[in-house]
């Protein structure tokens, strides 16, 4: 109950600050700090609960943006259904993905989901309708009211996929479908022969999981008026995903939001201040400390602090 | 109709032959022993019985259905439990949730039910005392425990111990043996794969000698003992 009070009051507060006169960078920033929340959480349902380490996630982004112009293009969709289908599609390519690839284990797992991100890159480079390599110039339709701008609406509606992607998160972390992820995680063998359909758990997981990141890139043509394929499906997506729940913590789901939140924060801010290159070196340095220093993120640190007193 | 019916099985990794047609049968409530020197094929055999492995060729029946095809979960929920020999806890997780693992998957039993019942089980186990203790800070005796604790919170027919005893001191020994004991008087058919000759001795009401992959031997304990092709297989003579 607490935590459903607690998701009201954040989206409400989502909405009133975006209905406010606050300035409109906050929102350009806030938006891509939120994608990471949830790009960071789905991230963690496979890699963090189950142990599968994904770097494709801009394969599953890309693939959402995609799914999105495509459907702006050809039928001028509206955003909430370009959402649903981009979706739809990160969980088809999820259980395409995981059907294929969830019998390797370890770094094999880690490798396969690499290759997918460069074939979606380059089927996109090749495909003349959604303008191949150069992208896709595209025009925002009439924002809907009572959004006094189109970044607005859009931070409102991020807002709100993060929200539900943590009530997923959360909820599959604290259900029987988390134990027995956990239980895979720990040992494969172990959890099959405690009753575990670990194919079909990890199937579960990698179709969630595709399915949030879907949708998660499906705003992001609308946002940045513009779609190319080189951005969409860059691999840096993959590595915030997989840093940001790793430096807040990859057992529990407010891990990658307090990862999500912090990192990209970090980001948005030594973009402005510094430069965009710095960004990367940011997570790298980030990472390897929390990896060496704290193995279980931010969340395990606090724990620590917490069991001590 | 026995309880475990194993059927000229086979199995084979490359051009290394691991089973050659190996025939048991197990009747319910049976302490049934299988020894063999290393590289005999003893954990290849338990491992196509509880579906890690696939058999080749040969038929696998638990109470007369084929389950040669499916995989290792359908056989636990079907009530084929093991242990492993090297230990695989769910090393993040308490002793206490190690067990609710099958009692969430297999059992279907809610939170609490599942909590009483795993309480039970690591009482009979002597881990009762640990059960709030991180599974990576047991030692190596209370490690092979919560291996037969989880095995038995799958509500088994038939328990699987692989080496359950390897490594542990002669005290020790006798308190798994005495867990193992007590498991079969609750009507649990148990096999025991073991090195420790005294303890399969002890425990077995008939033993099965595999070597290369051929069962040489079966019989009771003590003409497994004199029977020569055993000793030649073990000392080699």
């Amino acid at each position: 109950m607490k935590f459903w009070i607690g998701i009201a009051v954040v989206f409400l507060a989502a909405l009133g600050t975006a209905l406010s006169g606050a300035n409109e960078y906050f929102f350009y920033a806030g938006y891509v700090v939120l994608t990471f929340v949830v790009l960071a959480t789905a991230w963690n349902i496979l890699g963090g609960y189950a142990g599968y380490v994904n770097f494709g996630t801009g394969a599953f982004f890309g693939l959402g943006s995609y799914s999105a112009v495509v459907l702006f293009k050809a039928l001028s969709a509206p955003l909430a259904l370009q959402i649903v289908a981009a979706a739809a599609v990160g969980a088809a390519l999820g259980f395409g993905v995981g059907i294929m690839t969830l019998r390797l284990r370890g770094i094999f797992f880690a490798i396969a989901t690499v290759a997918i991100l460069f074939i979606m890159e380059t089927l996109m480079v090749n495909w003349r309708y959604v303008g191949g390599a150069t992208g896709l110039q595209l025009l925002r339709p009439e924002v809907i009211a009572p959004f006094p701008s189109y970044t607005r609406m859009l931070f409102v509606v991020m807002a709100f996929l993060a929200l539900l992607a943590i009530a997923i998160a959360r909820y599959v972390q604290i259900s029987w479908i988390g134990r027995g992820l956990r239980a895979i995680r720990d040992s494969e063998e172990a959890a099959e022969c405690s009753g575990v359909p670990t194919l079909r758990l990890k199937l579960f997981a990698c179709v969630v999981s595709g399915a949030l990141m879907g949708a998660a890139g499906a705003p992001m043509p609308m946002y940045l008026s513009f779609v190319e394929p080189a951005s969409s499906f860059s691999l840096n997506w993959g590595v915030s995903a997989l840093a940001m729940p790793m430096i807040g913590g990859t057992a529990h789901w407010i891990g990658p939001v307090v990862g999500a939140l912090l990192l990209g924060s970090i980001q948005q801010i030594v973009t402005v201040t510094i430069s965009n290159e710095i960004n990367v070196l940011v997570v790298g340095v980030l990472l390897v400390l929390f990896v060496v220093l704290a193995p279980d993120g931010i969340v395990g640190l606090f724990r620590k602090l917490v069991g001590r007193k | 109709m026995s309880l475990l019916a194993v059927r000229e099985v086979s199995k084979h990794f490359g051009g290394f032959t691991a089973l050659a047609g190996v025939s048991i049968e197990i009747a319910e409530g049976e302490r049934f022993g299988l020894i063999g020197p290393n590289g005999s094929g003893k954990t290849t055999l338990i491992n196509c019985i509880s579906g890690a492995l696939r058999n080749e060729s040969g038929q696998i029946l638990f109470r007369g259905r084929e389950i040669g095809g499916l995989p290792a979960y359908r056989r636990t929920r079907l009530g084929i439990a093991r242990s492993f020999q090297i230990p695989r806890p769910f090393h993040t997780m308490s002793v206490l949730e190690n067990l609710l693992v099958p009692s969430a998957y297999v059992a279907h039993l809610k939170e609490a039910e599942a909590e009483a019942e795993a309480m039970r089980i690591l009482a009979v186990m002597g881990l009762a005392d640990k059960a709030g203790a991180l599974a990576s800070r047991l030692s190596q005796v209370e490690l092979r425990k919560l291996e037969l604790a989880r095995a038995m919170a799958a509500r088994p027919r038939l328990l699987i111990s692989d080496e359950a005893m390897a490594g542990l001191a002669g005290a020790e020994v006798d308190e798994v043996l005495k867990i193992l004991f007590a498991l079969n008087a609750q009507g649990i058919t148990i096999i025991m794969i073991e090195h420790i000759m005294q303890a399969v001795m002890r425990f077995s009401q008939r033993v099965v000698c595999l070597d290369a992959g051929r069962i040489i031997c079966e019989g009771t304990p003590a003409a497994i003992v004199q029977n020569p092709d055993v000793q030649r297989a073990y000392l080699g003579a």
